[in-house]
Parts: C-alpha cells; sequence; structure tokens
C-alpha cells in the first residue's frame, strides 16, 4: 500500500506540547517537511527562542540552540558567518522579534545576513499567559490591556514585514496564515522559498506566519481561526511584501 | 623581533595567532583601538568581523560562533560589559567557550573613560544571573596581555567557560615592546558538541533551559564540580620580595605595577615591603595568601576602586593578620610615590604602637 | 636611570608622532619604555599629548606626575604642562607658537623656534621632528644617531618616501641647539 502521509524525518518522535487549535504544531511540522523535501537535515541548524515556541527543540530532529529571549537573529549570525554553507534559521515570536530582539532582527536583516527569520505572529505573549505583545491589535484585550490596546498609552501594533522591506539587506518577506488548508500550502510554499534566497545567497529573508492562539484570544479554534480572516489580516494583510529575483 | 604596541592592538594580533576567528564588538572608549585592529586584520587572516549594533548583539553573535565551533571574542568597557552579562551567563550554562575582554573604566553609570579597577566584584561573581563564575585573568603589562590571550582561550576551550581578561584604560591605551613569538599554534580540542548539521549523526540540542527541577540541580552541581576544578587547578600569581617582607601589598593589573614602584622605593627606607599579584581574580589565589599569612601579620590591599578585591583578601585570611586598604576610585591613577608614602605612614605608626 | 617626558600641543601637530617615534628609538636600543597618550574626549578637543617613559629597568607607571622633560608645541600646553614640570626641569617650547614670559623660575626653557625652521625644508608638517631633533641633543634621552640610522624601521612600511625629510628635520633641530 502506498504511504501518503507520514512523520516527516526532521521531527522526532514526540507528542506537541501546544494547546488545542494553536499554530505551532502546524508550522514545525512544516518546516520540517520543507527541510526533508529540500533535502536539508543534515545541513539545518534552528535557533530556537524563548516563548511558545521555545521547545521546538524537542520537535525537531536536527540540530537547534535556544538562545536567549529576542537574540535570535544574533546567535544565528554567528552561525552563518564560521558555517556559511549550513542552513541557519531563528524561530521567534512575536514578543521575541518586535519588541525584545527588534535590534537583533533589524540589524541582521539590514546587513542582509543570509539567515531565515521564521517569525509567528499571534498577537499576543502566549507562553507567559497572554500580555501585550508589539503585534496586540487595537482595542485587542489581554492581561496587560484589560481594557484593549490603547495606541495613545500603549503604542500601534508593528507590522514587521513592512518595516524590514524598506531595508536593502532583505531579499524575501512574505506574509502568510495557517488558518486554512489553502494557507498551510502557502505558508510551506513560502518557507520554502524563504530558505532557497538563502541558499541562493540573495539576502535575508522572513516568513511572517499569523497563527491562532485560541487559549490567549479566549475562543474556540473555529472562531480563532476565523479571526485571523476577519480581524487580523486587516492590519497585517497577506502576500508577498518583498521579494527580489533569486 | 619587538614592536612598540598599545595593548588593544597588541591583544588584536595575540588573538588572531591563537586561533581567534571570529570577533564581534561595538565601539566603546578606551577599547575601541581592538575593534579597529580586528576590523582591518580579521578580513586580511580569513576571520570574521562584525561591527555588531550592541553589545548585546556581540556577545550573542559570539555565542554563535561559538556553538558553531569556532574561537570566539568580544569586547567592551564596563558599561558595556554590564550589557553583555546576559550572554556571559547563558554562554556559561551552555558551557561554551568564549573570551571576553573588558578594558575597565571609571563607574558607574557612565563614569568617565579613565583606567579604573571596579568591576572586579562584576567580573569574578559571575556577573550575569545564576550560579556561575568565570574565569577572570588580569595582566599589568602589554606583553603579559599578549601572553595571556593564547591561555585565556586554551583555559576556554578546555573548561568550556567564558573567560574574561581583565584589562584597564591604561593597558590598552599605552604602548610598550611586545614580542609574539612564544604564541604556538593552537592545541585541538575536540568539540562533539558543537551544531554543524545532523549529518550522519544524530541532531544535537545546545540549551539552558531545564524545567525539570532536578535536572536543573544536577546541571548546576555539574557546573559547581567544574568551577572546583578551576579552583584546584589554574590560579596563577606573581610574588615579589615576599621572602622576608613583613608587610605584603596585594594588588592586580596596572596598579600591581604601581605598587611595585612602591615597593622598590619602601625597600630603600628599609621597610620589609612585598608584593602578592594575582594574574587569576578568579580562582583568587586564596592559598597563597593563607602561606604568606604564616609569617606576614601586615596586609595592604590597593586598588583603583573603593575596594573590591578586598573582600577576596578577608575571606583567604578568615580572621589572621590585619587588613589595611587603600584605594583610588573615578579613574585616579596613583602613583608609586603616593602609595609609598601612605604603606610607610602605616609601617611607622604601627611600629609606634608596637613599641608601645 | 628612569626619566619621563610629556609631549604636548594642538592636535595635528604631530605631537603623538613625536613621542612614538622616541619611544621607538629607545625600544630599538633595548631599553624599558612606555608610551601612554592621552585619550578620548580631550583628543576630540583639540589637545593631544603623550608620556613616554624610557628606564634601565622594569617601569611602575607609565603615568608621570613629575617629568624629568617637557615639549610644549602651544601655549595651552606650555600652561598646563610647566606646572608639572619637576624643579630644575627642561622645558622645550615651540617658540614660533608659544610665549614664555610666564615661565616658573625654577625651571630651565629651551626655546626652538620650529616653524621658522622647518619653513627651510618648505614642509611646515615636520615641524614636530625638528623639535624632536632639538630634544634629543638637549636631553640625550636616546642617540640621535642610532635614532638617525633605524629612522626607517621607525617609521614603519609604507613611509619610505618621507624618510628624507624627517632625517633633514631632526638634523635640522639637532644642529640648532649649541653645545
Amino acid at each position: 500500500m502506498k504511504k501518503i502521509y507520514t512523520r516527516p524525518a526532521s521531527l522526532k518522535e514526540a507528542h506537541f506540547h501546544y494547546c488545542p487549535g494553536c499554530g505551532h504544531g502546524i508550522i514545525n511540522r512544516l518546516i520540517a517537511e520543507v527541510i526533508d523535501e529540500m533535502g536539508l537535515r543534515g545541513k539545518a541548524i534552528c535557533v530556537a527562542p524563548a516563548g511558545c515556541g521555545m521547545l521546538v527543540y524537542n520537535y525537531f530532529d536536527i540540530d537547534t540552540l535556544e538562545s536567549a529571549h529576542g537574540r535570535g537573529a544574533a546567535v544565528a549570525t554567528g552561525i552563518k558567518r564560521v558555517r556559511p554553507d549550513n542552513l541557519v534559521f531563528s524561530y521567534q515570536g512575536d514578543g521575541d522579534l518586535a519588541a525584545i530582539g527588534t535590534a537583533e532582527g533589524f540589524h541582521a536583516a539590514n546587513r542582509g545576513e543570509l539567515i531565515t527569520v521564521i517569525f509567528v505572529n499571534n498577537g499576543v505573549y502566549g507562553m507567559t499567559g497572554g500580555q501585550m505583545a508589539p503585534t496586540t491589535l487595537k482595542e485587542q484585550i489581554t492581561t496587560t490591556t484589560p481594557s484593549g490596546r490603547n495606541p495613545v498609552s500603549a503604542g500601534h501594533p508593528v507590522r514587521v514585514c513592512e518595516v524590514f522591506s524598506v531595508l536593502d539587506g532583505t531579499s524575501y518577506l512574505e506574509r502568510v496564515a495557517v488558518n486554512s488548508p489553502s494557507g498551510i500550502k502557502k505558508t510551506k510554499k513560502a518557507i520554502a522559498k524563504a530558505f532557497q534566497h538563502q541558499i541562493n545567497r540573495t539576502g535575508f529573508s522572513l516568513v511572517e506566519i499569523l497563527s491562532p492562539c485560541p487559549t490567549n484570544w479566549k475562543m474556540s479554534p473555529i472562531e480563532s481561526f476565523r479571526w485571523i480572516d476577519e480581524v487580523m489580516t486587516k492590519q497585517f494583510p497577506l502576500g508577498v511584501i518583498k521579494e527580489v529575483k533569486c | 623581533m619587538k614592536r612598540l604596541m598599545s595593548g588593544n592592538a597588541a591583544l588584536g594580533e595575540a588573538a588572531i595567532l591563537s586561533g581567534c576567528t571570529c570577533y564581534f564588538g561595538y565601539p566603546i572608549t578606551p577599547q575601541n583601538e581592538l575593534t579597529e585592529y580586528m576590523a582591518k586584520r580579521m578580513p586580511e587572516s580569513g576571520g570574521v568581523f562584525i561591527q555588531s549594533e550592541s553589545e548585546i548583539a556581540a556577545i550573542n553573535m559570539v555565542l554563535g560562533a561559538s556553538v558553531a565551533g569556532a574561537r570566539a571574542m568580544t569586547s567592551s568597557s564596563s558599561p558595556g560589559m554590564s550589557l553583555k552579562q546576559e550572554g556571559i551567563s547563558y554562554l556559561a550554562a551552555d558551557e561554551l567557550p568564549a573570551v571576553i575582554v573588558n578594558m575597565v573604566r571609571g563607574g558607574p553609570g557612565m563614569g568617565n573613560i579613565s583606567p579604573a579597577q571596579s568591576d572586579y566584584l562584576q567580573a569574578t561573581r559571575g556577573g550575569g544571573h545564576g550560579d556561575y563564575r568565570t574565569i577572570v585573568l588580569a595582566p599589568s603589562s602589554v606583553q603579559e596581555l599578549v601572553d595571556i590571550v593564547p591561555l585565556a582561550f586554551d583555559l576556554a576551550d578546555a573548561y568550556r567557560n567564558p573567560v574574561i581578561i581583565l584589562g584597564d584604560g591604561m593597558l590598552g591605551q599605552m604602548m610598550e615592546p611586545v614580542d609574539f613569538s612564544d604564541i604556538k599554534k593552537p592545541k585541538d580540542y575536540p568539540k562533539d558538541y558543537i551544531l554543524t548539521g545532523a549529518e550522519n549523526r544524530p541532531s544535537r540540542m545546545v540549551r539552558s533551559l531545564l524545567f525539570d527541577t532536578k535536572e536543573e540541580e544536577e546541571h548546576n552541581w555539574k557546573l559547581y564540580r567544574k568551577f572546583q576544578r578551576i579552583e584546584a587547578n589554574e590560579v596563577r600569581c606573581e610574588t615579589f620580595m615576599t621572602d622576608d617582607a613583613e608587610i605584603v601589598v596585594v594588588a592586580y593589573g596596572i596598579a600591581a605595577r604601581i605598587a611595585k614602584g612602591a615597593i622598590k622605593r619602601l625597600r630603600q627606607e628599609n621597610i620589609k615591603a612585598g608584593l602578592l599579584r594575582p594574574i587569576t581574580l578568579w580562582p583568587f589565589p586564596s592559598k597563597n595568601i593563607v602561606e604568606l599569612a604564616r609569617y606576614v601579620n601586615d596586609f595592604f590591599v590597593f586598588e583603583m576602586s573603593t575596594g573590591q578585591m578586598i573582600e577576596d583578601v578577608k575571606l583567604a585570611l578568615s580572621g589572621r593578620g590585619h587588613v589595611n586598604f587603600y584605594g583610588r576610585p573615578g579613574g585616579v591613577i596613583p602613583t608609586p610615590i603616593e602609595l609609598a608614602r601612605i604603606v610607610s605612614r602605616h609601617y611607622y605608626q604601627t611600629q609606634k604602637v608596637k613599641r608601645q | 636611570m628612569l626619566i619621563k617626558t610629556v609631549f604636548s600641543g594642538f592636535g595635528g601637530q604631530g605631537v603623538l608622532s613625536m613621542g612614538f617615534t622616541m619611544a621607538n628609538a629607545a625600544m630599538l636600543e633595548g631599553r624599558y619604555v612606555t608610551y601612554l597618550p592621552s585619550y578620548g574626549v580631550e583628543v576630540r578637543g583639540g589637545t593631544a599629548n603623550c608620556t613616554v617613559v624610557v628606564s634601565d629597568e622594569e617601569i611602575a607607571s607609565p603615568v608621570a606626575s613629575e617629568p624629568e622633560f617637557v615639549v610644549a608645541m602651544n601655549q595651552p600646553s606650555f600652561v598646563r604642562f610647566q606646572s608639572i614640570l619637576q624643579s630644575g626641569g627642561l622645558l622645550c617650547v615651540n617658540s614660533s607658537l608659544v610665549n614664555t614670559s610666564s615661565a616658573r623660575g625654577d625651571i630651565e626653557i629651551l626655546a626652538v623656534p620650529t616653524s621658522e625652521l622647518a619653513e627651510k625644508l618648505g614642509q611646515i608638517k615636520v615641524a614636530n621632528m625638528v623639535m624632536l631633533g632639538a630634544f634629543i641633543k638637549a636631553s640625550n634621552i636616546v642617540s640621535f644617531d642610532f635614532l638617525v640610522e633605524h629612522l626607517a624601521e621607525i617609521l614603519g612600511e609604507g613611509k619610505s618616501k618621507l624618510i628624507k625629510l624627517n632625517r633633514d628635520a631632526l638634523e635640522l633641530g639637532y644642529n640648532f641647539i649649541k653645545e
């Protein structure tokens, strides 16, 4: 009998710890599938963040380093400069990349470091219990914006891809969402494309993935998938934000 | 052949000769000449140089380069060292080698750019969060700086731990004749922990997150045992005219050379003074001090701070002998005459007390 | 023997290279030597100075609180450093720019019109080397002949075109001082 669906070799035999409806598990699997399909398992090095994505090293069956909160792009820079022939990517959440690690991400992008950032944007700090993230929407309720995010005092949701797009060092920036089968397919394609940009040494690549967090959004998984389409994408429009010829 | 070089530049050359292939740094006075030297020499020697966006980024680039298997270094001065502490804690936790240079300046806060020794406690107590130590080497001349760099890289690799070279603004800026011919090609350290991609081997992970408290406790004890090994094997210090000494000055780095000058003057006055100069500030030469305390009762700690190393001297002596202190904080550079006068006054006062 | 000298002047007058040249000569003679430049904010402000210590034994401190010699290439340096000179010390001043009427009574002054002398060579920028030649004659800290002989080595790679000019300037200053 023909096997049409199996665990990717780049994923360990472990159960995800993620909450029901969370996007991380889907994204982890997509990355592993792309690594397998592109034949990169022996070359890939992942830099894990602090946050819900932290435990990816329990799932990826590839070389992995856990970085301090926000420092993923700097650590990945160090690795890539020593090992230019490896595939080096950092896996970062919105707090990690767009708050505490803004400087590291921004300047790695500006230097055109040949790394890939997988940026998981779910609009909240998940692991610490649902506080405001830099990408939290206006009026969105979190544990630190109990009456909704007020831009007057709490600032505006940050569009990372658009900010990075003006930096000459970036070559591929795409925003996708894992809230539908077609979105998941597009996400996989985007990850593969980003890796290809790294392999071809075109420049810094980043895939921003809108990802549901039903637990902290206080929604059912179905509602959270819908919320991404109906609300989140208004602030964070999907599509290729920047693509330099690869 | 000898060359006249600044401490900063000589350190850079010594690092390259010691097999350092990655340098990451952010400008701060008084260590800029090292960053500038590396900007020129690293590409020439096929290495990596990045002027990072911050000290935090620099130390994390060092971590990345180290986990990828390279000998990596960063440097800064006091305010920048505070920023690097996060990364140093992670390096220690991940058991990754790295060499970090601090050309100390006056503090706290912005302080000034003059030489000081006020980062002693930060350097010798770990400096960042968690239960760990860094090996701290404190040279007192440009030649010793050059000699200590290969040792720093070797200790970092041998123990898989960050090593701090604690200099000061003066050591970085001053030029002295130096000779690099004693630096040998680095030994090969087996690195079965580095990340190279899981080609034909099981995947590796390098991390410091240990949710299981038992696991974290065991990790802490493991590090502790390593630190005990370092304390047992890696203490280095120099003594000068201590054989017949009645009073021993304890000083390190640039202060130790000033103290040497003072001791020569004191000897001319027939005051039997000697010097103990810790070269490793951690591990501290406690045993050597205890050994001296068998026949010396009077210790004089001399620092360019309000008194930090004095804690270690007192801990070593555990109540034995008298511990006196003279310090000049804030970037002031004391003179040998000044210290000689202070020690001399102290000597005659205690003689007077003894006579009474 | 332990001799401390402070070289001082405007940034751009070649004050640091004066000190560096002498320190290098002392090193090649096999002496102990330290060279400490002023650095940081002060340098950006336009004044420059460096301290050179030459000795026959290990040097304790590269700082000179009471130097035996001061070379002052401009008025502010003259004012600032004459106050730290040892009693009986020698102050070499660039008399093209420095008025010495306020000099201390317990020190020796040696006036060298470096600009005028350097102009004879058609190169005002070697005024520093003219001064160094005069200073070495007066102080005798390093051997002048040794310095001239090793000038190529001291100036370093890429400066071969400048050796003759520098030597001429050193000799001009050296010969300006009468025995």
